[in-house]
């Protein structure tokens, strides 16, 4: 089943300098509980795209819809992971995992307590009364990623979730996080320039071009073994001719 | 538990800090007590007219008689008064403008030019307006406590409220958030910092209108004492006024730094 669905997809930034186009005739299906990673250079609009879906966004032109429905402002139905974990200073781990509740009016006892038991799920027990800047960044990151599943969306957008993180951080931090999101079957949209990354996590890599951005190409990741974490992935032959081939796309593009 | 088992090398560096610290203390005190002292010795001497420059002995002495007439609390109570009042009315007023002008940027883009033009005016000057206007009223002083401290504030919130991080707001408006929410959840809390600077370049300006206040347009208060004393001639008077007013304004800061060091223990 299309979970969600971009059909021809424009989008147009104005300034009085004038106008650009963003993204331009944008297509893509993503099932249920598929991990698509969209690849390309800064600016080729990756980030826009997540907006656009999130509904933050509205297209110039084209439709996108989930489970059929059009996207129309924000919805409980997506989650939103940005850049860096965001986590307001002068909250509790707790009060900051519960922020998306409480927006939308559904910080209600038991939802208090199953955020409570996420957060002992993943590590954090004990935390809860701390502040953000008593944890390290990936215990942060973690505490992000309950505040955004707290909402229980079923698509989840991250965009360049690990880039803050250092080296060592971002492959542990992913793995546990690709984990989470397996377990909890959510489908998934993530924005990245990391093409390791992409390839060690994702169903599906899609790679864009520059400004106007456009998909190039679609690369389904298929490895010896099904169910293979994002480490394992690193470790399969496979994983370097994905690499290599995408590697070589975005290279091409550079060159102009 | 920090380790307390120095080594020889690491104590001998705490005692040159320690000595350092007594130093600097030691002379700061110093200069004080020198300034008094050369001040008492060079009036008494005759080296200059103790009727004109008074002198530490008759400040005392000027202080004293006020408290013990039950003066000095009345005087003292109205500018503390004042400048509390005109202090919370102009920050809360200042506050309150800086969120309509985030809230809109029509407005805020609309009164830009006004804002400068008003700030860049000395406050100071409309005083003979308000004591026409207010009457030589407790009103009138605490309007201009109000007029000093508000264009200031209003800079200072709406310039903070802008540098709110964008992705923070980006954050609440993911999950739908309102831009009341945005404002509540976000802006505010984040400007706390920002409040508290406010706050603190505030209590000297609030003060500094309440005295010109006084000066125009009251019966009692520092301001007030400080006019009288000039007019008669009584310089013992003004210099102790001075000296009080110099203790209000130490007080009134620290009672504002006080409040930070309870919010920023609270909030973080």
């Amino acid at each position: 089943m299309a979970r969600v669905e971009l059909r021809n997809v424009g989008l147009n930034y104005h300034t009085e300098a004038g106008e650009v186009a963003a993204l331009q005739d944008v297509n893509l299906t993503v099932q249920d509980q598929e991990f698509v990673a969209i690849v390309g250079q800064s600016g080729c609009g990756k980030s826009t795209l997540l907006s656009l879906v999130s509904g933050l966004l509205t297209p110039s032109r084209g439709e996108v819809t989930i489970d059929g429905n059009p996207v129309q402002g924000t919805s409980k139905r997506v989650g939103y992971m940005l850049q860096q974990d965001y986590l307001f200073e002068w909250r509790t781990i707790l009060d900051n995992a519960l922020l998306g509740l409480e927006i939308r009016k559904e910080r209600t006892p038991e939802a208090v307590d199953e955020v409570r038991e996420m957060l002992k799920t993943y590590g954090l027990g004990g935390f809860e009364h701390y502040y953000p800047s008593q944890l390290s960044g990936g215990m942060r990151q973690r505490v992000a990623l309950i505040r955004t599943l707290a909402t229980k969306p079923d698509v989840l957008l991250l965009d360049e979730p690990f880039s803050a993180l250092d080296y060592q951080n971002r492959l542990s931090v992913g793995e546990e996080v690709v984990r989470i999101l397996r377990e909890r079957k959510k489908t998934v949209l993530m924005v990245t320039h990391d093409i390791p990354e992409a390839v060690s996590m994702a169903n599906r890599v899609v790679v864009m071009t520059p400004r106007p951005g456009t998909i190039r190409s679609i690369h389904s990741i298929k490895m010896c073994d099904e169910g293979l974490s994002p480490l394992q992935t690193r470790e399969v032959p496979e994983f370097r001719e994905y690499f290599g081939a995408i590697w070589k796309e975005l290279n091409a593009d550079a060159e102009h | 538990m920090p380790n307390t088992d120095f080594s020889p090398e690491h104590l001998s560096y705490l005692r040159r800090r320690r000595l350092d610290t007594l130093t600097v203390r030691g002379t700061q005190i110093l200069l004080v007590v020198g300034f008094f002292a050369l001040w008492e010795i060079a009036a008494s001497r005759g080296w200059i007219n103790g009727f004109i420059f008074s002198q530490p002995t008759r400040i005392w002495a000027a202080v004293v008689r006020l408290a013990s007439e039950g003066e000095l609390w009345r005087h003292l109570g109205w500018t503390v008064g004042e400048t509390v009042l005109g202090f919370s009315i102009g920050t809360a007023i200042g506050i309150v403008v800086a969120v309509l002008l985030w809230w809109s940027t029509f407005i805020s883009k609309v009164m830009d030019p006004y804002i400068v033009v008003l700030n860049s005016v000395p406050k100071v000057a409309l005083g003979p307006i308000f004591v026409v206007w207010l009457g030589t009223t407790i009103t009138a002083v605490v309007a201009m406590a109000i007029s000093v401290s508000i264009i200031v504030t209003i800079m200072m919130m709406h310039t903070g409220f802008k540098e709110v991080d964008p992705n923070q707001i980006k954050l609440v408006r993911t999950f739908g958030g309102t831009k009341g929410q945005v404002l509540r959840k976000v802006v505010i809390p984040a400007s706390v910092p920002t409040m508290i600077a406010a706050l603190k370049v505030n209590v000297g300006l609030s003060l500094v209108g309440t005295i010109v206040g006084e000066f125009l347009a009251s019966k009692a208060g520092l301001g007030y004492l400080i006019i009288y004393g000039g007019q008669v001639f009584n310089m013992s008077l003004v210099m102790a006024s001075v000296l009080l007013l110099l203790v209000v304004s130490v007080i009134l800061y620290y009672a504002v730094t006080f409040l930070e060091e309870r919010v920023s223990r609270g909030g973080a």
